[in-house]
């Protein structure tokens, strides 16, 4: 016996993806999907003008130079930005992580504590939900161009990230030892050094070194509402329809971001 | 083997020394401390002028004009459209992610020991690539061909979005139980249908999974890609940021947020849902 030469359920097949099709038009319609203008002839000049440019790169001295400059101004933006968001997180999640509450230790926890919990929470969640770059567009307005509003813009967003990830691991482990500690009468900073931190350190330290990997990536695309480094040169160089220059940079770009990777997949591997 | 340092009880060990030349962790929080301090001490930050007074009221000033935000009909129309078309945006920039990274998925893989996947290493190249560069720097590139609009804006996050897509399609397809596709191949069944009717029906759940966890991450990105003037609510709230309206600001921020809050509780409640 062979096998059947068509698809048996071909015409089923073929009306659902008709289906499909005419329930997403009106997606095509909202997104303004038209392909084709890539190609026609008022934009294929400048795209070709400035992809021909690419070729060759931009290597003069001076370029590569302040490219060094700006890309290690790309990654202390990020450093600096997730010093100052452990600044926000660590005290965030001591006050706010459930595991060393004394009064849940007889039950219930008691209202007071549990309000001010519930509300750091909460302010952790509103700090990580606005997203980086609109921390940034107005922290540009505040202090002016350059690092000082990037800074910030990853210290809020990724504060509050990492106080409510460092709040859901000490949560999430095994709480014999730190309620141990509590119940025979230990400070809670007592409890959290000798037995919270201990059990955990590794899986904190590995999401904060994965926070840094990403810090690094979204310090790039704050650059282009002008806080420094890669990403506003990135941008300068776009609009001026510099291909040579565009290209150099998108190349050290790639290469930032998969050393970021590896180095931080390899301290993980470290840590685990 | 140092004999000065024992310990009483033998069968016990001393604590290892706080510094010991040969301990990489000891190495490494050095280094990590001179990262930060190289970090702060090289950028020129203006923590005086963000600790003043002067910035301290400049920021109330800031927040205050937020207030009231503007809700008046034909704006509030307005905002509903961009956020219509930033779920457009992330959607449609999805589904493309989706086919053209199952597309490049297929010569990522290596499906059975005999392949020599010739084309394994270039392909992933090319999808790491497309994965490096940001969503937010696609869409500057793609507005010197595409123009001003959601059009950039969708083509961006396609990009950015096949190339995750793509590596983890890959990842799929290369860990799929073998045995369906060994049926079909002993019998002579050319690579295409093999992959067709054993592979990709036993990997679809997994791929589903990852299209809509990133389609969720992508009505987030979206949100905000309007800046560079993309398309969607980060559009509108350039523009009007760029123009000292506040209050009109204050209303697309909120909007932006309630999109993302919304979008988050639903795929929490989602995930509830399917994982009880």
């Amino acid at each position: 016996m062979s096998a059947p030469e068509r698809d048996p359920a071909w015409l089923g097949r073929v009306f659902w993806a008709g289906a499909a099709l005419a329930l997403l038009w009106p997606l095509f319609v909202a997104t303004e999907f038209r392909p084709w203008v890539l190609f026609d002839v008022q934009s294929r000049g400048p795209t070709m003008a400035f992809l021909s440019a690419f070729l060759p790169p931009a290597v003069g001295a001076d370029f590569l130079l302040m490219v060094a400059r700006e890309t290690w101004r790309t990654v202390a933006i990020a450093t600096v930005g997730i010093t100052l968001a452990l600044v926000i997180a660590i005290p965030a999640t001591l006050m706010s992580t459930r595991a060393l509450s004394i009064s849940a230790l007889s039950g219930r926890m008691a209202p007071l504590p549990a309000l001010l919990r519930h509300l750091l929470r909460w302010t952790l969640i509103v700090l990580r939900s606005i997203p980086e770059l609109v921390w940034a567009l107005i922290f540009v307005r505040v202090v002016g161009l350059g690092p000082t509003a990037g800074v910030l813009a990853i210290a809020l967003t990724y504060g509050g990230m990492l106080g409510k990830v460092y709040g859901e691991i000490l949560e999430s482990g095994e709480e014999h030892a730190t309620h141990t500690l509590l119940a025979n009468g230990s400070g809670r900073l007592q409890a959290f050094c000798y037995a919270l931190l201990p059990q955990n350190a590794a899986e904190l330290t590995s999401y904060t070194v994965y926070r840094w990997e990403c810090a690094i990536r979204s310090s790039v695309v704050l650059g282009f509402v002008g806080a420094g480094g890669l990403g506003q040169q990135l941008d300068n160089s776009t609009k001026m329809f510099a291909g040579g220059e565009v290209a150099t940079m998108l190349l050290v770009f790639i290469a930032l971001v998969a050393l970021a990777d590896r180095t931080s997949a390899w301290l993980r591997r470290g840590l685990a | 083997m140092n004999h000065k340092r024992q310990a009483a009880n033998v069968p016990y060990k001393l604590p290892p020394p706080l510094f010991d030349a040969r301990c990489k962790a000891c190495w490494f929080a050095v280094g990590l401390l001179l990262l930060v301090l190289a970090s702060f001490w090289s950028l020129d930050l203006q923590w005086r002028a963000f600790l003043s007074m002067e910035a301290a009221a400049s920021m109330a000033r800031f927040v205050g004009e937020f207030f009231p935000p503007d809700l008046s009909g034909p704006f509030v129309r307005k905002v509903l459209a961009g956020a219509a078309e930033t779920l457009a945006m992330s959607a449609l920039g999805t589904l493309l992610a989706a086919g053209a990274g199952l597309l490049l998925a297929l010569p990522a893989s290596r499906t059975h020991a005999g392949d020599r996947a010739w084309a394994r290493a270039p392909t992933r190249l090319l999808l790491n690539a497309l994965r490096a560069v940001p969503e937010l720097v696609w869409a500057a590139l793609l507005l010197i061909s595409a123009g001003l609009g959601p059009l950039a804006g969708t083509l961006a996050l396609a990009l950015h979005t096949t190339g995750v897509l793509g590596r983890l399609f890959a990842e799929a397809v290369e860990n799929a139980p073998p045995g369906p596709g060994f049926a079909l191949r002993a019998q002579g069944v050319a690579a295409g249908r093999v992959f067709l009717y054993a592979t990709l029906p036993q990997v679809l759940p997994q791929l589903m999974s990852y299209t809509l966890y990133r389609w969720e991450n992508n009505i987030r990105a979206a949100a905000i890609l309007g800046v560079v003037g993309a398309g969607g609510l980060g559009q509108l709230l350039a523009f009007h940021m760029g123009l000292f309206q506040m209050g009109k600001t204050a209303t697309v921020l909120a909007a932006m947020l309630l999109l993302v809050a919304l979008v988050d509780a639903l795929s929490y409640a989602a995930r509830r849902v399917m994982t009880r």
